[in-house]
């Protein structure tokens, strides 16, 4: 018996939410009294897992694999699940995650769990935690199956170092052709994503205009952040809709969300409320978002905003 | 072309979550239900094949009878008939084994469900679904164009989209891009009386086995109140979130 852990890469290159993984499942492992094995796919660089407490990686390699698709990769983990005898598999929340997960567990006929927030509470019954209701409540759900597949929601375990003196093993595995082919990626370049930020900086109505963002953004160069919106600004046109945070917007769950001219509407709170420590800046001290954040200022944001700025440049230089 | 729509029955995201029977259920006194937002992107990408391409478009949804009114409001945004199979389901897989029975014996072509339901959060029944039917299966789906059998598709990926191309018969996990937020209907008082006149049939679960149960729910901690910071005082918001919070 093992837990398998899928370290997803992109272009070769781990993220934090792969590290996040391994460190959660290097304690899963260690509650069920078995080992953990990393699987990875065309990753570049498998000796960085070895620090979170990946003793064993599996690398799995094959052009096939080397752009995503959800059937194959799925495929794929399960060939390695069964040749490691795993009985608990660990995806991160990513937009691929959450794609290939539901694939694998029917594959496995596993009991799938997604959005889990914190280590298993009981072993037997198998029972883990997790978000539901927009992050308004959580569930305590178990799972009755011989084999799970956990999908850990993003930022909610965090990394933790364990240095291991790790090996990684080479595995073939077969890839069948799929009837879903991928024709042309288009990848913003260089800029922050939402998905992978540490902070997330975001406006509202209340910055009256899209020639006013210039301010937003530099905030977000200054604390190496990702730009967000919410949703009538994208509505009206003012910043693209893969800015709009929020439910039916992209969820947010980074360590820091500064929201500016936002009233925070409840469908608003509902994506990003999953951020650990939340800013709000408004002139109306009435607005909605006050009771969801952790600090706020209330002040016109075109006075406020730019001595921010000015004075985290400082601090930043300190 | 067979269209299938799944529609979720989930409380507005206006209501109080709260928990009945030692946190057991979800409680829905005074919940106001409506058709899952994600479901709505789909629903309404679904009407736009059946009027510019020709389609027949299925809801269905698990549940028990009182999720009807919100089938109705699908027929009466322009779906042609609905099923609602009778069942409180479980979880995710049980739902999408349920059908994945529904489709085996409907010959659907398309099979349209949003990528997630605004309670649950689960994001796992499209997926199953395609798997259980082994169907073709796009997930975050914010684009979709269909000609015969071939169809492009378009996904939103970690900093973008990523244009596919596949073939029905097809699953689709749908979100906000599929339409947008402007093209979504609200149902005229002639659609409303149309949808009375649809079919609705009821039709008996299969009492599929499921495997993961929930226990208990639970609410968050009740968040500390705001620390506001003067105006004039940016840099003790800044130390603030540097020495307390640690965020910078």
């Amino acid at each position: 018996m093992s837990v398998l852990v899928y370290a997803d890469s992109t272009e070769g290159k781990f993220k934090k939410s792969a590290f996040e993984v391994v460190s959660y499942g290097n304690k899963v492992a260690e509650q069920l009294g078995t080992s953990v094995v990393v699987a990875t796919i065309n990753a570049a660089n498998v000796s960085e897992l070895y620090k979170y407490g990946a003793e064993k990686v599996v690398a799995v390699s094959n052009d096939a694999l080397n752009t995503f698709n959800a059937n194959k990769y799925a495929s794929a983990l399960q060939q390695v699940a069964d040749a490691e005898n795993a009985s608990v598999v660990i995806v991160d929340s990513s937009i691929d995650g959450l794609y290939l997960a539901p694939l694998l567990a029917v594959k496995m006929d596993a009991g799938y769990a997604s959005n889990v927030v914190a280590l298993p509470t009981n072993t037997s019954p198998f029972t883990v935690k997790r978000k539901a209701f927009s992050n308004k409540a959580f569930s305590n759900t178990i799972i009755s199956s011989d084999k799970k597949v956990i999908g850990l929601a993003k930022n909610s375990f965090g990394v933790y170092e364990i240095a291991v003196s790790g090996s990684s093993i080479d595995f073939d595995v077969n890839v069948a052709e799929s009837n879903v082919k991928s024709e042309k990626v288009d990848r913003v370049t260089g800029k922050v994503t939402i998905a992978d930020a540490e902070v997330v900086v975001s406006a509202g109505r209340g910055l009256k205009g899209p020639e006013n963002w210039g301010m937003v953004e530099e905030l977000a160069d200054v604390l190496g952040a990702a730009t967000a919106c919410s949703k009538p600004v994208s509505d009206l046109g003012w910043r693209p809709h893969a800015e709009h945070v929020g439910q039916t917007g992209k969820p947010v769950a980074s360590n820091l969300y500064i929201a500016i001219g936002i009233s925070g509407a409840i469908q608003h709170l509902a994506g990003i409320n999953a951020s650990k420590v939340k800013v709000v800046i408004n002139t109306d001290p009435e607005a909605p978002f006050f009771k969801a954040a952790d600090y706020g200022i209330v002040g016109d944001a075109f006075e406020v905003v730019p001595k921010l700025i000015e004075k985290l440049k400082a601090f930043k230089a300190a | 072309m067979k269209i299938l729509v799944c529609i979720s029955h989930v409380p507005d995201t206006t209501s109080k979550i709260n928990f009945a029977d030692d946190n057991t259920k979800f409680d829905t006194n005074g919940v106001q239900f409506v058709i899952n937002p994600y479901d709505e992107f789909c629903l309404t990408r679904a009407m736009w094949f059946k009027e510019k391409q020709g389609a027949l478009v299925t809801v269905v949804n698990v549940g028990e009878s009182t999720t009807e009114p919100t089938l109705r409001k699908a027929l009466a945004i322009g779906a042609d008939n609905a099923i609602r199979i009778n069942a409180n389901p479980v979880d995710g897989l049980q739902v999408a084994k349920e059908l994945a029975e529904i489709v085996k014996e409907g010959e659907y072509d398309l099979i349209l469900a949003g990528k997630e339901s605004a309670d649950y959060n689960g994001q796992m029944v499209p997926g199953m679904l395609a798997a259980l039917t082994d169907f073709n299966f796009v997930n975050g789906c914010v684009g979709l164009e269909i000609d015969g059998t071939n169809v492009t598709a378009v996904r939103e990926i970690d900093g973008g989209n990523e244009t596919l191309s596949t073939t029905l018969p097809l699953v689709v996990g749908g979100q906000k891009g599929i339409v947008e937020e402007k093209d979504l209907r609200i149902p005229n008082m002639r659609g409303i009386m149309m949808a009375r006149k649809k079919p609705l049939n009821v039709v008996d679960a299969k009492n599929v086995a499921t495997v993961t149960t929930v226990e208990t729910f639970e609410k968050p901690a009740p968040k500390g109140a705001v620390k506001l910071v003067d105006a004039d005082n940016v840099d003790e918001l800044i130390n603030l979130l540097h020495n307390e919070a640690k965020v910078i």
